[in-house]
């Protein structure tokens, strides 16, 4: 199991204090700070990490969070941002003597702006509820990760969240326009608007995807998109995983992006059909959905050449979606595969590694053998279209152990993603679930070069500290310079 | 200058960074030099010249990812992923013949330094969304990488969004990993005749909003129509609304039609097919009006403001200024010719910018004039103070591009 940073026990000695000042800042039944009541905060998505935090404080305005900012980071006390609290990678796990700093009552729409295109949103508005504000003029908000019934859209900034659309339709990052944020130190900082690229420094792309540990997010600017005309799913069973692989691959170099493009292998395909029975191949190794959507015409051109990319690839079986029932039921077994596979196992660990998508039937074979290994088994779902795996690992957590070689099992997964030329996380973030693992992906220098971003927003470290960095240097120590002695030592460089 | 460089690998550009680190002497980083008019006056004392880090590294169509050193010419990458009918969707503007530089000359490196992005932004984003990795060295005279060779990653901070967009103010980039994207089969344009710029940019913002999936939306007043090459535009005397198709040929076919009828009722209209269609674009992409003669010695402004907004923001400046402009990204981009001195210029432009958000940057001026007259957009003091520390994290001597974007960064 993972180390946290050890308590601070003079912190600890001041809890009834700092309960008083937050107080005084903010509705005082927005603290809280009563043992029972702090249960219902002590874990995330990652649910295998538990830990109470010190205090829970729940703000309505940027000004308080700002005032409670101050306050903490004047005292010392570490302060870990929370949305709707399903990172799956522990993003939001709290810290024994840190006020966890709740965005829960951030939760109204701010305005929606037709004329523009976009909306702007205060962080604990939820990924879903900013779709269903516009709907019904015809827009959506592109990026649609699996919780987004209860994720929150701050939530997403921190994680630079994705979805099964994100080939075509990018990610949280290249969806967001403006975002208002509170530095540990009080500043109030705005980045972007309703234009088009920040200017400056790109601010706005750092804070996305930084995890809570580099400021609190209190507004989100987010374009919103007309919703395609149509759109429609082909379901195609593939005898092995090589050739629904070569069918991915030929899919984007016959030049066609499609809206999403999931692939389920054959212990994730009977999962889910045991469970919702969508009506999926059984007797298919490797299964392929693959949706289309856009103008009509163009719908029906792509999902007829995409029907006889698949056919020369050796598709076993192709179902095309005729209606948009027919649609959501194809998808019904892919959106159903955690729970599904939930059924089967009393506990599963969910990975999430990026590879070259060249790569997958090599990553399949050895994530076979080191299942045999470790004597767990495996269900797999990925996001095929941009490499992005999803391996479900089943264990009881209830068998001494077993938790531990799902651990291990799944660094040896990751291990396996960045050697084959993959990262560690195509969309969960490292949080602390990867954080030891940074070192295989990253060089010291690499990583002091993220912790001096992190120097010039949060110097004294007090923003979820223990999350993303193996070790985090003191900024005092990362600034001292290699002095190369004044020499020149490159007679050999061309000069002109 | 004192002294030029020009590593020939990574391993010279960092022997040079450390020893200007330790020595404390500031190095103006280019790639090929095309853009060197942008930003404020170098203040540098040795030239850091990237432009023999050249070469595609890797590209591999299936993964939609290349790579390659930061001073290979735009122009050698463009080539290589047409080759494979693919391309880089941002479309990456050439700005070197605003300053006089030869077209197509610009180095990729110079392009996502300076994140500069096409017509196709409002679609396929900007170039800073299309930068997966980059290696690097920072004033520290450290190397260091960020991102990887994947299209989807969320390890660590994304510090390529950093670098992008930094005019090499916190690191010398030399080499880089993009997306790049199939190349559509059909490219179409259907031209709007005669719109004055309010009823242009509402036109737009419709289309935008519309289903008919446009991947260019720019609207040329007839003072600068009149200069096209594509004879459609030059010869309509009139205004020209150009509304850009693009993908599968069925489907371009049919939208082209929808569109056609959709406008038709408003104002005449005509087609560009595939030669015209992509003359028209790289005009509005390296904005060439303002590159040539009558407005070769124009001071040229860049305005990214909400789209709807942009026709008043433009109306109010031409209230105090004379100035000619032209329109993108559905009205959310402005060029601006003017023939008075910036000094003049500036404020009306920053607060006809101010009124409705967004910001405004001095792309072309003498240096006379980019030294006094604020170049980027002001920032507030508590944004200006974190850019400042962020620079000093990354260049703690001030040795890179220094002043390039702010007195003090």
């Amino acid at each position: 199991m993972l180390k946290m940073p050890e308590l601070d026990q003079a912190v600890l000695g001041r809890r009834s204090e700092l309960a008083a000042g937050l107080r005084r800042i903010i509705d005082p039944e927005a603290v809280i700070a009563d043992n029972d009541a702090l249960k219902a905060y002590e874990t995330d998505g990652l649910t295998a990490y538990k830990q109470t935090p010190m205090i829970v404080a729940l703000p309505s305005t940027t000004a308080e969070v700002a005032e409670i900012l101050k306050l903490c980071s004047a005292g010392g006390v570490k302060v870990v941002p929370r949305g709707a609290g399903t990172s799956l990678s522990g993003g939001a796990l709290p810290l024994g003597d840190g006020v966890l700093l709740g965005l829960a009552k951030f939760n109204r729409i701010l305005d929606i702006d037709y004329a523009n295109r976009c909306a702007v949103v205060q962080p604990g508005v939820t990924n879903l509820a900013i779709t269903q504000a516009v709907e019904a003029q015809g827009f959506y908000y592109a990026p649609d990760p699996s919780s987004q019934i209860a994720c929150t859209i701050g939530g997403n900034v921190a994680e630079n969240s994705g979805g099964i659309h994100c080939l075509k339709y990018g990610v949280t990052t290249n969806n967001i326009l403006g975002l208002e944020m509170v530095l540990v130190n009080g500043d109030v900082i705005r980045l972007g608007g309703r234009h088009l690229d920040s200017e400056g420094y790109d601010l706005m792309g750092v804070m996305t995807g930084s995890e809570g540990l580099l400021g609190v997010i209190t507004e989100v600017t987010v374009r919103l998109l007309k919703r395609p005309e149509t759109a429609r799913a082909l379901l195609i069973g593939f005898p092995s995983n090589e050739r629904a692989g070569d069918c991915v691959a030929k899919v984007i170099a016959g030049g066609i992006i499609p809206a999403g493009m999931e692939m389920m292998d054959r212990y994730a395909i009977h999962a889910a059909e045991e469970f919702c029975h969508p009506g999926y191949p059984l007797d298919a190794e490797a299964l392929l959905i693959v949706e289309l959507d856009g103008p009509a015409v163009e719908v029906d051109h792509l999902v007829e050449r995409v029907r006889t990319i698949a056919d020369d690839a050796g598709a076993e079986s192709v179902r095309i979606s005729e209606s948009e029932a027919e649609r959501m039921a194809f998808w019904a077994g892919r959106k159903a595969a955690f729970p599904a596979v939930g059924r089967i196992s009393p506990d599963y660990y969910c990975m999430d590694g990026t590879i070259p998508r060249g790569k997958l039937p090599i990553v399949l074979a050895r994530m076979a053998e080191l299942s045999t290994k470790y004597g767990l088994r495996l269900a797999n779902v990925f996001h095929a279209g941009d490499g992005n795996l999803h391996p479900l690992i089943l264990y009881d957590a209830n068998q001494p152990g077993e938790l531990e070689r799902a651990e291990d099992f799944g660094a040896d997964i990751l291990r396996l993603c960045v050697e084959v030329g993959g990262v560690l996380t195509g969309e969960h973030g490292v949080g602390v679930e990867k954080r030891d693992l940074m070192g295989i992906m990253f060089n010291e220098d690499d990583l002091n070069h993220q912790q001096r971003l992190k120097c010039a927003f949060d110097p004294d470290g007090y923003l979820n500290p223990g999350k993303v960095f193996p070790t985090l240097h003191r900024c005092a120590e990362l600034g001292r310079m290699h002095i190369h002695d004044g020499q020149v030592p490159f007679p050999d460089i061309p000069r002109f | 200058m004192e002294n030029s460089f020009k590593p020939a690998n990574a391993d010279q550009l960092h022997d040079i960074i450390g020893w200007a680190a330790a020595e404390e002497t500031s190095l103006d980083v280019i790639g090929s030099g095309t853009k060197q008019g942008l930003g404020r006056p170098s203040q540098s004392e040795c030239l850091l010249d990237l432009s023999d880090l050249t070469g595609i590294t890797s590209y591999e169509p299936e993964e939609l990812v290349l790579q390659a050193a930061a001073g290979t010419p735009v122009a050698d990458i463009e080539r290589a992923v047409a080759e494979r009918d693919q391309q880089l969707a941002f479309e990456p503007a050439d700005y070197g013949p605003l300053f006089g530089a030869a077209a197509d000359s610009g180095s990729i490196g110079g392009v996502f330094a300076c994140n500069l992005s096409g017509p196709r932004r409002i679609m396929a984003g900007a170039a800073r969304d299309h930068l997966l990795g980059a290696k690097a060295v920072s004033g520290r005279g450290e190397r260091f990488k960020s991102g990887g060779q994947v299209v989807k990653n969320v390890t660590g901070y994304d510090l390529c969004k950093l670098l992008a967009g930094s005019y090499g103010t916190l690191a010398a980039i030399h080499d880089v990993t993009m997306k790049v994207m199939p190349a559509p089969e059909k490219v179409r344009t259907v031209l709007v005749l005669g719109l004055d710029d309010a009823a242009a940019v509402g036109l737009l913002g419709e289309a935008a909003a519309s289903g008919f999936d446009l991947s260019g939306l720019a609207h040329l007043p007839r003072e600068i129509s009149g200069y096209s090459s594509v004879s459609y535009v030059a010869e309509a005397d009139a205004s020209v609304t150009a509304l850009r198709l693009e993908g599968p040929a069925p489907s371009v076919e049919h939208r082209c039609e929808e569109v056609k009828k959709w406008v038709a009722a408003r104002a005449p209209v005509e087609e560009l097919h595939r030669h015209n269609s992509i003359a028209l674009w790289r005009e509005v992409r390296d904005i060439t009006a303002f590159a040539a003669d009558p407005w070769s010695s124009h001071s040229i402004w860049r305005l990214s403001v909400p789209p709807a907004s942009g026709a008043d923001v433009v109306r109010k400046i031409a209230e105090t200024l004379t100035a000619r402009w032209l329109f993108d990204w559905a009205g959310g981009l402005v060029w601006l010719a003017c023939d008075t001195a910036p000094a003049d210029d500036v404020a009306p432009i920053r607060a006809a910018v101010a009124g409705v958000g967004g910001h405004a940057t001095l792309v072309r001026a003498t240096a006379d004039a980019r030294a006094a007259v604020p170049v980027f957009q002001p920032q507030s003091p508590a944004l200006a103070d974190l850019s400042r520390r962020v620079k000093e994290n990354f260049d703690p001597e001030g040795i890179l591009n220094p002043g390039r974007m702010y007195s003090e960064v």
